[in-house]
């Protein structure tokens, strides 16, 4: 179809598709009113038996568990596809990247960002593990915490040192992070098993709410899921950069 | 007003597919696609609203106090990770896209292949 | 074991974390065995799963939270005949095509066998899931793996272009799809399956119930290739790399129709009763999916494009089967779509063959050069036959259940299509095997000297048993599916398990698990009426596949009549762009025209 076709058909069969969408949506109940029954009875219950305060981490981690492994994985399969999409070619070359830094002729970073950078690193990974390790006593949890570990990186790069970077959390490691990360969270779910429950089963000592070892399993998955963010979000960072920073072709310049 | 929200996320999707559909970037198109992934956030977390409730985390206030679907909450959380994750690897193949095409315009990614 | 249901997820995702983690250390030939090794024990423990289930679901509630009055507060697998053996299936795929790729596939380091890991166990987790949130959590966990496995040669232009758009309308999909769960969850507050069922049960279909099941149909249907939502799956599936095209053509397509049909029966089904209607609109995606399908694989010369479009004409049939919303033509529909996968995933094997050793996949380019392997040619040959549904294959028993089923609902022109779509798939693959295999009605250069070296050693090239064996074992999966004696009763009683919703609901809340009552004594199915629909196929086939080959040996008439499809062809051919906005915008119009079809039947 040409693009002007294409816009024409879209809208007609939008403004159909819309007004579908709408007269299913005036069948919800109103906004404000919450009558199912799941969200009540476990806003009543997990505090009391999961001895966890944030009803939400109980119930990602612990009620629903197996489907935060699935969306663990997903994050995971992801950044694996990415490394393979995005892998050196065969008819490219690596330039090593203090190299390739010393023939940019990019204006360098700042020393105002650069600084002002630097000394956000402390405080932001500091942060970021009292997000994850929190993560049953107030609104955080793994996913949250492990991303603000990643910007962390992403500080780094920003104030011009992503050479140390590399250096510092090399590849080779954060790819273990992630992996353990991963791994992790199904040998949790596995010990379940080997204590003769249910796979997933919360078999740690649950403590009592609002101590931060309580609520058994679900800090423990938390750290776990807080690695594996932590470590594949730093590595869509690199594989990212590199493609820029990196990876030349054969005759490319810049 | 009862159902706003609910309104909001059906016009979210509607432009966001029109942005895919009319789109001449690729990296445009992922957005667009994020936008509209964004209605169903919306939709999940209205549907879940009380109202006058309270976050579902019960560490200063007592158990029984009005609060919202905690439910919704995780289901979104997971929602987001998805999206956040597809996103990634729309991107990965638009940077791929452009290193063999020389364009990120859908357009000109070429024809079918001929068969 | 208690803990089995979980197994067959949890094994494969473990490893692949293992295997990636140790990447940098682990020798290839270790990564390989690894995830052979897993792939086969899936399928294995998805095996007992299938014996365990045979009886009544095996219900698995994770983390020990069993329900409480009615509800759910955990996530429950709730394993069934039917999603066991779906399930089973993908993992003989799998370890098909990890076998296949045992000597050839360039992997980057452990990466690609973590992929295979991770989507084979989205694929198990998904069938075996009795949770509807849950199930979009293992969706989307398969197509993700999906997506990077699709783009995987990324030197080839085309496959980065194919997997955007696979990865962009499968996305869309998804958005739907969760649409739908949404609007479900916000009327009952509920997201397992069963205690959506009762508490959507004894009341009427209003608004919000239409549009959700219409959201969940059309997110399912894009994955399914239903038409006009699958403009992405030519270009994905052929341009991907071979060991993931098994997976993708034998059982992923599948997997849409699968989840239309588990949450239509146990959700939908007592609500949406006006069956008749239901039943037409699903019937007219299922013949306009069969037949865009089946010409298009017609009209294609390129040997991967041509098996998508087969697969999309498949599922249109097996569609047809599911659309008859009755258990006759459930049993079918699945013991079809098992065979039929098996064949497929063998026929993609076999085109990987031919790709790896003749460097090449069009027909045209290809003629004459199979000469070298006649077995091959015969193996390809009993793929296309398999396609066709002829006996004694898995397919021809599972049509034949189709068949009787659609005669017992009133729509005996079913059978029809049938035969006419059974002749086209089959036709263009033997069209293209006589051509690559015997050289046949091409103006190919005569049998000679090699032009190069490079040929001569193309002349006799060394396939190996881990090549060759899987898509030999495949078919003789297909066959075996086929000659087991009681199969089809099997297959009756898993879809009348299927089709139960009470029984299921009380099995999963109520973990009763009484065994179903014998569906009546079995009349033996009627064999010779499918036999001959069956013959008639083969022969259509046979003989399109032969005038498109020799067409100077047509009579006049005939070859102008063929001629007069030429306009039909070009339109059909000009539609399928592969554009990303014009796949798009074909699915808001798929939705638009479903959406307005079922909001005036179903009310």
């Amino acid at each position: 179809m040409t693009p002007a076709l294409r816009r024409r058909v879209f809208l007609v069969a939008a403004a159909v598709a819309g007004a579908l969408l709408v007269w299913g949506l005036t069948g919800l109940p109103d906004y404000g009113v919450y009558a199912g029954p799941y969200g009540d009875v476990l806003n009543q219950v997990a505090v009391a038996e999961r001895k966890a305060a944030n009803v939400v981490a109980a119930v990602t981690f612990d009620y629903r568990g197996i489907d935060t492994m699935g969306e663990e994985f997903i994050l995971f399969a992801a950044v694996l596809g990415v490394a393979i999409l995005l892998r050196a070619q065969r008819d490219e070359t690596e330039q090593p990247p203090d190299e390739d830094a010393a023939d940019r002729h990019a204006p360098g970073t700042s020393n105002a960002v650069r600084v002002v950078g630097l000394a956000l690193l402390g405080p932001v990974v500091l942060f970021g593990i009292y997000v994850v390790t929190h993560g049953h006593l107030s609104p955080g949890g793994g996913f949250q915490g492990g991303v603000v570990l990643a910007t962390g990186a992403l500080l780094v790069y920003l104030s011009g040192e992503y050479v140390t970077l590399r250096r510092v959390s090399p590849e080779l490691l954060t790819d273990l992070a992630e992996s353990t990360g991963a791994a992790g969270y199904v040998a949790v779910g596995l010990v379940g098993v080997a204590a003769g429950a249910t796979f997933l089963a919360n078999v740690l000592p649950l403590g009592q709410p609002g101590m931060l070892l309580s609520a058994g399993t679900i800090p423990v998955l938390n750290l776990v899921v807080g690695l594996e963010v932590a470590g594949g979000f730093v590595l869509l960072l690199y594989e990212f950069l590199e493609q820029t920073l990196v990876i030349r072709r054969p005759g490319e310049v810049t | 007003m009862r159902h706003l929200p609910y309104m909001v996320a059906a016009w979210l999707l509607l432009i966001g597919l029109y942005g895919v559909v009319t789109s001449r970037n690729l990296v445009h198109t992922i957005t667009c696609l994020s936008v509209a992934q964004s209605s169903t956030y919306i939709l999940l977390l209205s549907v879940g609203f009380e109202r006058g409730g309270t976050a579902p985390i019960f560490l200063d206030v007592p158990v029984g106090t009005k609060a919202v679907d905690p439910v919704v909450g995780a289901l979104t959380l997971t929602d987001i990770v998805v999206g956040a994750t597809v996103s990634a690897l729309l991107l990965a193949l638009a940077v791929q896209a452009d290193k063999h095409h020389g364009s990120l315009d859908p357009e000109r990614l070429g024809k079918a292949q001929d068969d | 074991m208690d803990a089995l249901p979980a197994l067959p997820v949890a094994l494969p995702l473990l490893v692949a974390a293992v295997l990636v983690g140790l990447a940098p250390v682990c020798p290839r030939r270790v990564a390989d065995s690894a995830a052979l090794a897993t792939a086969a024990v899936v399928t294995v423990l998805c095996l007992v799963l299938l014996a365990d289930s045979l009886d009544g679901p095996v219900v698995y509630w994770f983390g020990g939270w069993t329900p409480r009055e009615g509800i759910a507060l955990g996530v429950a697998f709730t394993v069934d005949t039917v999603g066991a053996a779906v399930a089973t299936l993908a993992g003989v795929l799998a370890t098909a095509a990890l076998t296949f790729s045992w000597r050839i596939f360039e992997a980057v380091r452990t990466l690609h066998h973590g992929l295979m890991l991770v989507f084979l166990a989205g694929i198990v987790g998904f069938c075996l899931s009795g949770d509807l949130f849950n199930m979009f959590v293992f969706y989307e966990l398969f197509s993700v793996a999906a997506y990077a496995l699709a783009g995987y040669r990324t030197t080839d232009p085309g496959s980065v272009r194919g997997a955007l758009n696979f990865a962009i309308t499968n996305s869309v999909g998804a958005i739907l799809v969760l649409g739908g769960i949404a609007l479900l969850y916000g009327r009952t507050g509920a997201l397992n399956l069963a205690q959506l069922g009762e508490a959507l049960a004894g009341r009427p279909a209003d608004r919000l119930v239409v549009v959700a099941f219409l959201l969940l149909m059309v997110g399912f249907f894009v994955k399914a290739a239903v038409v006009p939502f699958h403009f992405w799956l030519a270009d994905a599936y052929a341009l991907a790399p071979t060991v993931v095209g098994v997976l993708f053509a034998g059982v992923v397509s599948e997997l849409g129709l699968y989840a239309v049909v588990r949450v239509y029966w146990t959700v939908f089904s007592s609500p949406l009763d006006r069956v008749e209607g239901l039943r037409g609109v699903l019937l007219l995606g299922a013949v306009t999916t069969a037949l865009v399908g089946g010409a298009m694989c017609l009209l294609q010369h390129h040997l991967s494009r041509m098996l998508a479009y087969a697969t999309v004409s498949h599922v249109g049939l097996t569609l047809a089967g599911f659309a008859l919303l009755g258990p006759a033509g459930v049993g079918g529909a699945v013991l079809y779509l098992v065979a039929d996968g098996m064949v497929k995933g063998s026929l993609f094997i076999s085109v990987g063959i031919v790709d790896h050793h003749l460097r090449d996949v069009d027909e045209r380019r290809l003629a004459g050069r199979g000469r070298h392997l006649p077995w091959l040619g015969a193996l390809m040959v009993a793929g296309a036959l398999g396609l066709a549904g002829v006996p004694p294959f898995g397919t021809f028993l599972g049509k034949a259940l189709m068949e009787e089923a659609a005669l017992e609902t009133g729509h005996p022109w079913l059978i029809g299509l049938f035969v006419a779509v059974a002749a086209l798939t089959s036709a263009a693959l033997l069209r293209a095997t006589g051509r690559v295999f015997l050289g046949l009605g091409s103006r190919a250069r005569a049998a000679g000297a090699p032009r190069s070296p490079d040929e001569a050693a193309l002349r006799h090239p060394h396939v190996h048993a881990t090549q060759a064996l899987p898509a030999v074992l495949l078919l003789a999966g297909a066959l075996a599916l086929g000659l087991a004696p009681r199969l089809a009763t099997e297959a009756e009683d898993a879809a009348g398990q299927f089709t139960d919703r009470p029984a299921y609901a009380a099995a999963v809340l109520e973990g009763t698990r009484d065994p179903a009552p014998p569906a009546g004594p079995h009349l033996p199915i009627q064999l010779a009426a499918p036999a001959l629909w069956a013959a008639v196929s083969a022969l259509g086939g046979l003989g399109l596949a032969l005038a498109a080959l020799m067409p100077d040996r047509l009579p006049t008439r005939l070859r102008a009549g063929a001629r007069a499809w030429r306009p039909a062809a070009d339109l059909l051919r000009g539609l399928h762009t592969g554009n990303l906005g014009d796949s798009v915008t074909w699915l808001v119009v798929g939705m638009a025209g479903f959406g307005t079809l079922l909001a005036v039947v179903l009310r």
